[in-house]
């Protein structure tokens, strides 16, 4: 265990022990669709994750990170297609054939995702602020826009996949054992995410958001270590994005249109930023008041607006601040 | 040669649209560094409010009439009662709060209106068709919305240049703490502008009424290449936003139309539409990439520089 308060760590704990026991509680109680839907939120709380490493530490604020969840997505259902309808994906150079196969589609959608951050950064990390936060938005639409004319594999209606991806000696198609499948990459994703945040590359890049400038003047190559936090968040967003593909057997550009990315970014900010587990816990109170309102109005976006509004007014820190308490340099 | 001409001036109609936009939004990036996502809705509201009321009037003119106040005093108020308060947050905050707006306006506006579209007529007095050069005939209607933008421009360029008004939000855009210790009341002079550049949107949005449909969501698509315009063009420009607005305008309108004829040139007819289709959807994106590569702060970044 890492060196936390006792609060902290005593919320930790609770929190992991009730997303462990989700799975019996709610069969017990015969409502096997809080499974299902859990799973997609610990999903969205990777996604979340994986944009607070840029945002909360690294101080870019993206409004693209859609882009990487639906790159990982995409290459889960293409891959897929390629593997029903028995066609290679490229007979050269060299013969690449569809797949559905975890071992082999999730470390492509993590390598693409990774790629496509590194160019899409490469060219945004020369801006920054408002200029970045712009450029971020472009390029995500520019994918967007890419997907929905790409007619091959199902344009604007997107491509629906058969079966979830296939891994020996477990049942993805099970929503049980999907669900500690998502787990298990979410706690990863945390686990690495907090060991990086605090190694000495972590605090070069907590510096740059701090001072960029005189991070660059103590011989840092700021440019480097920003791009390198970049693709490491986008990795993790196009991993989610291969689970989601997997949850909902189902992927269309609709996942990496502009207003996913704000609503990831909303679940940064009411999580708390910099804070890693805030965004878990903000992704999670945001889609289940999502689930809640849709159940009692037909319009749930006429209240969520606003709360956002008055979470950014009046709650800067997040749930994490009003859980946890305020976020102590080095913790 | 008269569709090229033809399409020419849709690309005018495009860019003139989009400069309304971004005028607008570029004096407010420029003046009160905030990012305002919500844009497009004001844009949605002038288009709803001018399509109500002249469908129960009959009259375009009255719809636009009752437009541009409710756009304004709209926007003046989300500024006295929301974006007033994150002037001096982060832009982290600015996105979110106004990104709530959009959510909260695009709901509303289905609350109010359904979910259905509604659709505005054009005026008896700017229906037909006009021959510009003999034998290529070109609607009247999006012939005066190129006149209306450029009146605007013409106007913009008079209430900056000439007056005192004018003199007061450039001297703002540069030296906000410099203004307001000279005895210029910049709250006011904020709400102003705000209120301005809302009701700019509101008129994009009244004069795109006739063309497109009118429905909740309508702003995005259009705000997002306000956006694109105001990058390119470089934040708190004018100039830069014009320049940019026509260029995007063409860009966008042009690749749409000729993108696949010049690859159909080297390539099989239907590999060259499907990347035609594709590229030009992300033409302007493509262009704003290479823009800002070459000039990281846009064409015209104003002086006294925009973070």
């Amino acid at each position: 265990m890492l060196p936390y308060p006792n609060r902290t760590r005593s919320f930790l704990l609770s929190g992991l022990l009730l997303l462990l026991l989700l799975p019996p509680v709610s069969s017990f109680f015969g409502d096997a669709y809080l499974v299902s839907m859990f799973s997609r939120l610990l999903i969205y709380a990777l996604a979340a994750a994986s944009l607070d490493l840029i945002i909360g530490y690294g101080g870019m604020v993206s409004l693209g990170h859609a882009a990487f969840f639906g790159i990982g997505a995409y290459v889960v259902g293409i891959l897929a297609w390629h593997s029903y309808a028995s066609v290679p994906l490229l007979t050269w150079p060299l013969t690449l054939e569809g797949s559905e196969s975890v071992l082999i589609v999730f470390p492509a959608a993590v390598l693409v995702s990774a790629l496509f951050a590194a160019i899409i950064g490469f060219f945004s990390l020369r801006t920054r602020g408002m200029h970045f936060i712009m450029i971020t938005l472009a390029f995500a639409q520019m994918l967007f826009f890419f997907f929905v004319s790409l007619e091959g594999y199902g344009g604007e209606d997107g491509l629906s996949l058969y079966a979830r991806n296939q891994l020996s000696g477990v049942d993805l198609g099970d929503d049980t054992q999907f669900y500690y499948f998502c787990l298990g990459f979410l706690l990863l994703f945390l686990y690495l995410s907090q060991r990086l945040v605090n190694s000495r590359f972590g605090q070069v890049i907590q510096g740059i958001r701090e001072n960029e400038r005189r991070m660059l003047a103590l011989g840092f190559p700021t440019f480097r270590y920003k791009l390198a936090c970049f693709v490491i968040a986008g990795a993790g967003a196009g991993l989610a994005g291969a689970l989601i593909a997997n949850q909902s057997e189902y992927v269309s550009p609709g996942l990496m249109h502009w207003t996913r990315s704000g609503e990831i970014l909303v679940m940064v900010l009411l999580g708390g930023l910099g804070t890693l587990f805030g965004p878990v816990l903000g992704a999670v109170v945001l889609l289940l008041m999502e689930e809640i309102l849709a159940s009692f109005t037909q319009y749930p976006m006429v209240l969520m607006g606003p709360f956002l509004i008055l979470v950014v007014l009046f709650a800067r820190g997040g749930l994490y601040e009003l859980l946890i308490g305020r976020r102590k340099p080095g913790e | 040669m008269y569709l090229l001409i033809e399409q020419l001036l849709n690309g005018l109609q495009l860019g003139v649209t989009l400069f309304l936009m971004s005028a607008g939004l570029t004096l407010v990036f420029g003046i009160m560094r905030v990012i305002n996502l919500a844009h497009g809705s004001f844009y949605m509201i002038g288009a709803y409010v001018a399509a109500t009321v002249a469908g129960y009037t009959g009259s375009f003119l009255l719809g636009l009439l009752a437009a541009l106040p409710v756009a304004a005093l709209v926007g003046m108020l989300v500024e006295r009662l929301i974006l007033r308060r994150l002037y001096r947050r982060d832009h982290l905050d600015q996105v979110l709060a106004t990104f709530g707006l959009i959510l909260f306006f695009n709901e509303l506006t289905r609350m109010i209106w359904g979910r259905q579209p509604l659709y505005m007529n054009i005026p008896d007095w700017l229906s037909g068709t006009i021959e510009l050069i003999p034998g290529a005939p070109y609607p009247l209607y999006r012939l005066a919305v190129i006149g209306m933008g450029i009146g605007v421009g013409f106007f913009l360029y008079l209430l900056f240049a000439r007056t005192r008004l004018g003199m007061q939000i450039r001297a703002g855009a540069s030296n906000r703490e410099m203004v307001a210790a000279l005895g210029v009341n910049i709250r006011i002079l904020y709400t102003l502008v705000f209120g301005l550049g809302t009701l700019l949107a509101g008129l994009a949005g009244v004069m795109a009424g006739p063309i497109l449909a009118v429905e909740a969501g309508m702003g995005e698509g259009i705000m997002i290449l306000t956006f694109v315009v105001i990058v390119i063009g470089g934040i708190g420009s004018l100039r830069g936003a014009l320049t940019a607005a026509l260029l995007v305008g063409m860009v966008d309108t042009l690749g749409r139309a000729y993108l696949s004829v010049l690859f159909r040139l080297f390539l099989p007819a239907a590999t060259a539409d499907g990347a035609g289709a594709s590229i030009a959807s992300m033409s302007v994106y493509l262009l704003m990439a290479v823009v800002l590569v070459w000039r990281p702060r846009g064409l015209f970044p104003p002086p006294g520089g925009v973070q």
